[in-house]
C-alpha cells in the first residue's frame, strides 16, 4: 500500500491483474479433473468438473432466487415495525 | 468437595463478576483478563469424569460433571471469554463487564450441570445476561428487540421446565443424560432447547436481537447461547433423526436473507444459524464421526464467527455505521481489521488452512458414508452459500466496494489483539489440526481433512464460487444493497402481536364500555330510582282504587301527591321496613 492518499485498488491496473490472477487459477483448478481419478463417496463427485460447475451454478440460483423472489416478497420500509 | 467446587470454572466465572463492580480503572482491567485464565487453569486441572454432587431441597444435584464433551466447551467457552475480554477493555463500562460474565458464567454452569435442575437454572441465567447485553447498548430499537428476546426466551424456557418437570417424574431421577424422543416430557425438552438452537421459525430473536446488541455484546452472545444449545442437544438428543432435517433447513433458508440483507452484523447473524445448522445435521446423524464434526464444528465456529462479529464491530465503533449501503473501501484506513475479518471470512467458508476446513468437512463425510444424499447436497450448496455470503460480503461490502469516504482510525490496540488471537487460532486449527482433534468426545474414530480430493474439491467449489460472484456483481445483476428491512418469521409476532393487543383492546374494551352503559348507569340507576319511588308507587297504586271511590279527580291527585312525599321524607320507609322486619321474625320463629 502506497503512503499518499492513493491505495492499493485505487488503481484500475491492479483491479484487472488480480482479476487476472484470477481467471488463471480458475483455469488451472479445471486441469486436475481431466486427469486424475479421485476417492470419493457418491457417484456424481466423479463427474469431471462436478464441483466447480456446482460451485458456481449454485451461487447464481442462490443469487436469482434472493433477488427475484425473496426480496419481493419480504422487502420493507425500514421503519416498517415503527408504524 | 468444597475446595473442588471452588475450582468450577462457571463459579469462578459468577463471583468474580460480582467483583468486577467494585473495581475501577487498571485494577478492574487486570480482573476481566484474569477471570478466563482463571476458569481455563481450572479446567486444565479437571479429568474427564470429575464429578461434584450436593443434596438441596431434597434434591440429589449433580452441580458439575466434567466428561469429554463438557470438557471440549469448557475449553473454548473460556477462551472465547479471554479473547473477548479483551476486546472490551477499551469500554470501561462495569455492567457490560458485569453482563457479560453472568453470561458467560451461566453457559459455563450449563455445559457442566450433571442434572437437570442446575441444566434449568443455569439455561435461564443466559437469558438474563444476554437480555442486559441487548438492552446495555441503549436505543430504542435494542429495548424492542430485548423485549422480544425476553418473551421468545420465556416461552422456550418454560416448554423445558415442564419437560424436565414431567420427564423427571417419569424417570424418577434428574440425571442429564441421553434423553430421545419418546413421550410429551421429552418433546417438550425438545422444544425447549430448540428455540435457543435458533431452529427455522424459532431463529428470529437471534437474527433480531445480536445485531441490536452492544459491540461487545454481540460477540459474547455470538458463542454461548446457540452452542450450549448444541451441546445440550448432543448431549441429550444424539442420533434424533429429525434434527438433520432441521439442521439441513438451518444450513440453507439463511443464506438467502443474508445475500439481500443490509445490516452487515444482521448478515452474520444469518450465517450464525447457517453454521448452527451443520452442528445440528451432526448431531442428528450421531455417529461418533459426526458428533466429533458438529462439536468440533461448534469450537472453531465459536472462534470465526467471533472473529467476524469482531471486526464488524470494530468498523461500527469507528464509523458509527454497519449497513452495507454506508460501508466501502475501509482497507484503507482500517486495513489490520480488513485482514482479521478475511481469515475469519475464510475461516467461515472453509478455505483450506484455515479452522472451517477441518471440522464442517467431517459432518459433510459423516453424512456421505451413511449415504444421506440429498441432505449432503444441501449442505454442499450451503457450503457454497455461505462462502458467497459471509466469505465476500462481509468483507467486500465493508473494506472493498466503492468508497463511502470515511475518514476513521484503524481499530483501538485491544481490538486489534482480540481479533489477532482469534486471527491465529483459526489458521493454527486449520493447518494443525491435531490438538483439537485430540480433544474431541469420541478417540476411536480417525478424521483426516487434508487429502488430495478434498483440497482440490473445497477449493473448486469455492473459486467458482467466487466466480459467480464476480460475475454476477460486474453484470449488475448482483441485488444492490437496499436502504430496507426484510420480513421473517418473527413478522407473526410482531405484527401479530400488534393485532392481538388491537383485538383485545376492542372485545374488552367493548365489554367494558357495554358493562358500564348497562349495569353502572342503567342497573344501578333504576335500583336507586326503584328504592326512592318503588314504596310510594306501590301504595298510591294500592290506594287508588280508594281514592276513586272516596275523593274526586283533583282531591285524589293531591292524596296522592302527599303520598309521595311522605314516602321520600317521612317515616313511612322505616315503618315499612319494621314491618317487613316483623313479619320475617315472625316467620322464622312460628
Amino acid at each position: 500500500m502506497s503512503k499518499e492518499n492513493k491505495h492499493l485498488f485505487d488503481e484500475p491496473k491492479n483491479v484487472s491483474r488480480l482479476l487476472l490472477i484470477f481467471f488463471a487459477s480458475l483455469v488451472l483448478l479445471l486441469v486436475p479433473d481431466l486427469v486424475h481419478e479421485r476417492h470419493t463417496i457418491f457417484a456424481w463427485e466423479e463427474w469431471p468438473e462436478f464441483y466447480p460447475v456446482f460451485g458456481f451454478v449454485a451461487c447464481v440460483i442462490l443469487v436469482l432466487l434472493a433477488k427475484y423472489v425473496l426480496r419481493p416478497l419480504v422487502k420493507r420500509e425500514e421503519d416498517y415495525y415503527d408504524r | 468437595m468444597t475446595a473442588s467446587l471452588l475450582l468450577h470454572p462457571a463459579l469462578i466465572f459468577l463471583a468474580g463478576a460480582l467483583l468486577l463492580p467494585l473495581l475501577r480503572g487498571k485494577l478492574q482491567s487486570a480482573w476481566l483478563l484474569l477471570l478466563p485464565v482463571a476458569g481455563f487453569a481450572a479446567l486444565l486441572k479437571i479429568a474427564p469424569g470429575t464429578e461434584i454432587s450436593a443434596r438441596f431441597l431434597n434434591l440429589d444435584l449433580v452441580l458439575f460433571r466434567a466428561d469429554r464433551l463438557s470438557l471440549l466447551f469448557g475449553y473454548i467457552f473460556t477462551i472465547i471469554s479471554f479473547i473477548t475480554a479483551i476486546y472490551v477493555l477499551h469500554v470501561k463500562r462495569s455492567a457490560e463487564y458485569l453482563a457479560g460474565f453472568l453470561y458467560a458464567g451461566a453457559a459455563l454452569g450449563a455445559v457442566f450441570a450433571g442434572d437437570l435442575f442446575t441444566f434449568f437454572v443455569c439455561w435461564e441465567m443466559l437469558t438474563i445476561g444476554s437480555i442486559l447485553l441487548i438492552w446495555l447498548r441503549r436505543t430504542k430499537a435494542a429495548q424492542g428487540a430485548g423485549f422480544r428476546y425476553l418473551l421468545v426466551h420465556s416461552f422456550g424456557g418454560l416448554l423445558l421446565l415442564a419437560g424436565i418437570l414431567m420427564y423427571s417424574r417419569e424417570q424418577h431421577s434428574l440425571s442429564f443424560g441421553e434423553i430421545g424422543l419418546s413421550s410429551l416430557s421429552t418433546w417438550l425438552i425438545f422444544l425447549g432447547l430448540g428455540v435457543n438452537c435458533a431452529w427455522p421459525l424459532l431463529h428470529t430473536w437471534l437474527t433480531d436481537a445480536y445485531p441490536e446488541a452492544t459491540i461487545g455484546g454481540t460477540v459474547f452472545l455470538s458463542a454461548f447461547t446457540t452452542k450450549t444449545a448444541v451441546y445440550a442437544l448432543a448431549r441429550a438428543f444424539p442420533g434424533t433423526e429429525l434434527l438433520i432435517y432441521i439442521g439441513a433447513t438451518m444450513t440453507a433458508f439463511p443464506i438467502f436473507f443474508a445475500v439481500i440483507e443490509n445490516d452487515l452484523r444482521r448478515v452474520l447473524a444469518y450465517s450464525l444459524v447457517n453454521q448452527v445448522g451443520f452442528m445440528v445435521v451432526g448431531i442428528g446423524i450421531g455417529t461418533h464421526l459426526a458428533i466429533n464434526g458438529a462439536v468440533a464444528h461448534a469450537f472453531n465456529d465459536i472462534i470465526f464467527k467471533g472473529l467476524l462479529f469482531m471486526s464488524m464491530g470494530a468498523v461500527l465503533h469507528r464509523t458509527g455505521k454497519i449497513n452495507a449501503t454506508d460501508l466501502g473501501g475501509l482497507y484503507k484506513s482500517m486495513p489490520w481489521t480488513a485482514g482479521f475479518c478475511i481469515v475469519g471470512a475464510a475461516s467461515i467458508s472453509a478455505f483450506p488452512f484455515f479452522s472451517g476446513f477441518v471440522s464442517k468437512s467431517m459432518v459433510m463425510e459423516a453424512a456421505g458414508l451413511k449415504h444421506l444424499s440429498g441432505i449432503w447436497l444441501v449442505l454442499l450448496f450451503a457450503s457454497a452459500g455461505v462462502f458467497h455470503h459471509a466469505g465476500i460480503k462481509i468483507p467486500f461490502f465493508a473494506f472493498f466496494s466503492h468508497d463511502a469516504g470515511l475518514q476513521v482510525k484503524e481499530a483501538p490496540l485491544n481490538m486489534l489483539i482480540a481479533m489477532g488471537i482469534a486471527a491465529a487460532l483459526c489458521i493454527g486449527i486449520g493447518s494443525y489440526p491435531a490438538p483439537l482433534f485430540a480433544i474431541l468426545p469420541f478417540q476411536d474414530v480417525v478424521y483426516q481433512p487434508y487429502h488430495y480430493s478434498h483440497l482440490l474439491s473445497q477449493t473448486q467449489l469455492l473459486f467458482f464460487s467466487a466466480l459467480a460472484f464476480t460475475l454476477l456483481l460486474r453484470s449488475g445483476i448482483y441485488p444492490a444493497e437496499i436502504r430496507a428491512i426484510n420480513l421473517d418469521s418473527d413478522w407473526l409476532y410482531r405484527k401479530g402481536g400488534r393485532l392481538f393487543a388491537t383485538t383485545c383492546a376492542v372485545i374488552f374494551n367493548g365489554l367494558n364500555n357495554l358493562a358500564e352503559r348497562l349495569l353502572v348507569k342503567g342497573a344501578v340507576g333504576a335500583l336507586c330510582r326503584f328504592a326512592r319511588q318503588g314504596p310510594a308507587n306501590l301504595a298510591s297504586l294500592a290506594l287508588t282504587p280508594y281514592w276513586r271511590l272516596r275523593y274526586r279527580k283533583a282531591e285524589a291527585e293531591k292524596e296522592n301527591a302527599r303520598l309521595h312525599r311522605s314516602f321520600t321524607t317521612g317515616a313511612a320507609g322505616l315503618g315499612i321496613m319494621a314491618a317487613g322486619i316483623t313479619l320475617y321474625l315472625l316467620v322464622f320463629f312460628l
